[in-house]
């Protein structure tokens, strides 16, 4: 074990991470590490019922049978049963995994691209523009994450996308971070000197030779990204912060049977599992990436 | 070290300033009218223009950071729309409440999660192990408030065993000393030979104690775990093995004593968060904290207590933060030497 997490270390510092057989060799030892896999087929499982959810979904998730109201599941054919509106609750939980399959994208998206930017700019130029970027990076961190989530949906009003909004401007300093040490890790190395002996310009020296790089820590960043945005956005939602009825929105669906814990279990746990599950997944990818891409920040 | 606390205290200057900028613009930069908002739209123009010169909103931007500054450095959060009370007040009241919660939650998680860490790493692969970790990977994948509610399913509702929410039950007609209610339950103990009081208000905290404490404790047992991993590699520790040292004595004497530095930060770490975090617990135990009237002031629009209150719990993270920085150079020389 140490001895081959030496190996990786030394390896990492002399091959530049970009090379084919880097993500080839990455790749083979990811199909090695079970957890990481249980959660990629976690993960796989999730996208599919995201993508094809009409196909998989018995009901429209939408539709009210107020004579089937709160339906156990296995019965009249509800194999998870209904909510108290009777409506569908498999159909539910899978609409709204598509729900939360855009949550991830669009608010890691979000973080990912201003991140970049910043960290790059940050760890590229060094000096003042290092020190005014840091300088507001750490202010945001001053704030804990959830409760700056919260402000920034309670001023721009609450809605869905407002919500992932929230989540990508609270998760941005992270990837700033990120990106900046590897970029400074970078700048220096004989091929970026090479390039800029060329005379490549700072764009592209900055997007083109050195961002493919940085991108092994990034990703694992954002593998578990996408799970802490579909946690918050889910809080948020509870909240009345996030997405509004009638979205089939696993937080609000939590919220929005709350009242009914005494009679109908279901309603409140199975929403709930589904985002345990789910978060799971990229939890146990997130980790898996980070032993196999990035040695240095394993905790 | 005073030089270096000294350092520590003038850096924590610019970036307090720069917490209260970033609130102030955060509201004052928010798209629409802040005072139309706050009344809704059935204010008519007198009402507006009155709330607005009494937040200084006919000011020019620059003149009314400068007055928001001058305020907060004489400690005036300004007075709540809503209760028209001082915001400080408020929170002054309700602070008891979030730190009791958020101190019974850090002993839970962090007695379990260095317990479950150590066991873990001593056993290494071993079932214990392996539980252990899965179910600190689950513990962070879950969402607080989904905890929250499932333990009320099963434990007040299912086995009626413990209260759904509140401090203490009402019909005990308690009247709070300290408003820490598990210390005024043994000072009542002690003064009335009565222990209803500490009884109800250890019945009240357990839930909410464990589902805010559920995330640290997942998080300190895997720091401790890997922290301990690394230890026990170490040349001393062979040593001490060699040495014929019992191995008991070698884990608790030795390695845990160094294994449980970077665990230190961790949960100091923890306790700034669930200040903080503690927002959707609040909300579901219906604790009467910081959390929880944040969350109102955001549904009543009272922009001026929300911006009290995130200012108030910030300062509190950040300073929590350098404490713990401090700390980890206290305990560990090799930092405080450099």
């Amino acid at each position: 074990m140490s001895n081959n997490q030496t190996n990786n270390i030394i390896e990492e510092e002399l091959i530049p991470p970009a090379e084919p057989g880097f993500w080839k060799e990455s790749w083979y030892q990811l199909t090695r590490n079970r957890a990481a896999m249980a959660g990629l087929i976690v993960i796989a499982i999730f996208a599919l019922l995201a993508v094809f959810a009409p196909l998989a979904a018995p009901k429209d998730p939408l539709e009210q049978t107020i004579s089937a109201r709160m339906t156990a599941p296995f019965t009249d054919g509800y194999i998870l049963g209904t909510d108290d509106l009777g409506r569908d609750l498999l159909s539910r939980i899978i609409y709204g995994g598509r729900i939360s399959l855009i949550i991830g994208i669009v608010s890691v998206g979000i973080s990912l691209v201003t991140g970049t930017i910043l960290g790059m700019a940050a760890g590229y130029f060094g000096g003042w523009v290092d020190r005014i970027i840091m300088r507001i990076i750490d202010i945001m961190l001053a704030f804990p994450y959830i409760l700056l989530t919260i402000v920034i949906v309670a001023i721009l009003g609450p809605s869905l996308m407002n919500a992932m909004i929230a989540i990508g401007i609270s998760q941005m300093p992270r990837y700033a971070r990120v990106i900046r040490a590897s970029v400074i890790a970078e700048r220096e190395q004989d091929y970026v000197l090479a390039e800029r002996s060329l005379g490549t310009n700072n764009v592209e020296l900055m997007f083109r030779t050195i961002l493919p790089n940085t991108l092994a820590p990034t990703m694992v960043q954002a593998t578990l990204g996408v799970g802490e945005a579909i946690l918050s956005s889910a809080g948020l939602s509870f909240l009345g912060l996030g997405a509004q009825p009638p979205t089939p929105e696993w937080g609000l669906m939590i919220a929005s049977s709350k009242q009914f814990i005494t009679s109908a279990w279901w309603i409140v746990t199975l929403p709930g599992l589904a985002i345990l599950v789910t978060v799971l997944g990229f939890n146990l990818l997130g980790d898996g990436l980070r032993d196999i891409l990035d040695p240095r920040l394993r905790d | 070290m005073l030089k270096f606390i000294l350092k520590r205290l003038v850096l924590l200057i610019p970036t307090l300033l720069g917490v209260v900028t970033l609130v102030f613009f955060m509201i004052a930069l928010a798209p629409g009218d802040p005072a139309r908002v706050m009344l809704g739209e059935r204010a008519n123009a007198e009402q507006l223009a009155q709330l607005r010169s009494e937040l200084g909103l006919d000011q020019p931007l620059s003149k009314q950071y400068l007055l928001y500054i001058s305020r907060i450095i004489r400690g005036d959060l300004g007075k709540s729309i809503v209760t028209q009370q001082k915001i400080i007040d408020e929170l002054s009241d309700r602070l008891p409440a979030t730190i009791e919660l958020a101190i019974t939650a850090t002993i839970f998680a962090s007695i379990l999660g260095i317990v479950l860490g150590v066991t873990a790493a001593r056993r290494r692969n071993s079932w214990v192990d392996y539980s252990t970790m899965t179910g600190s990977l689950v513990g962070v994948s879950m969402p607080v408030f989904w905890l929250a509610l499932v333990l009320i399913m099963i434990f007040s509702i299912g086995f009626d065993l413990l209260p759904t929410g509140g401090r203490m039950d009402v019909r005990l007609y308690f009247k709070p000393i300290t408003n820490y209610y598990l210390i005024d339950g043994i000072i009542m103990w002690f003064r009335e030979g009565n222990s209803d009081y500490f009884i109800s208000a250890l019945k009240h905290i357990i839930l909410p104690t464990v589902a805010l404490g559920t995330i640290p404790l997942a998080i300190i047992a895997r720091t401790t775990r890997s922290s301990m991993l690394e230890v026990l590699k170490q040349d001393y520790v062979k040593t001490a093995r060699a040495a014929g040292v019992p191995e008991g004595k070698v884990v608790f004497r030795y390695a845990l004593r160094n294994a449980l530095l970077p665990v230190v930060t961790v949960i100091g770490i923890q306790f700034g968060m669930l200040l903080s975090g503690a927002i959707l617990t609040e909300t579901i135990f219906a604790w009467p904290g910081i959390g929880k009237w944040i969350y109102h002031s955001i549904g009543a629009r009272d922009f001026p207590a929300v911006q009290g209150g995130i200012l108030f719990i910030s300062f509190f993270f950040v300073i929590i933060n350098l404490v713990v920085d401090l700390l980890y150079s206290v305990i560990n020389p090799r930092i405080r030497l450099k």
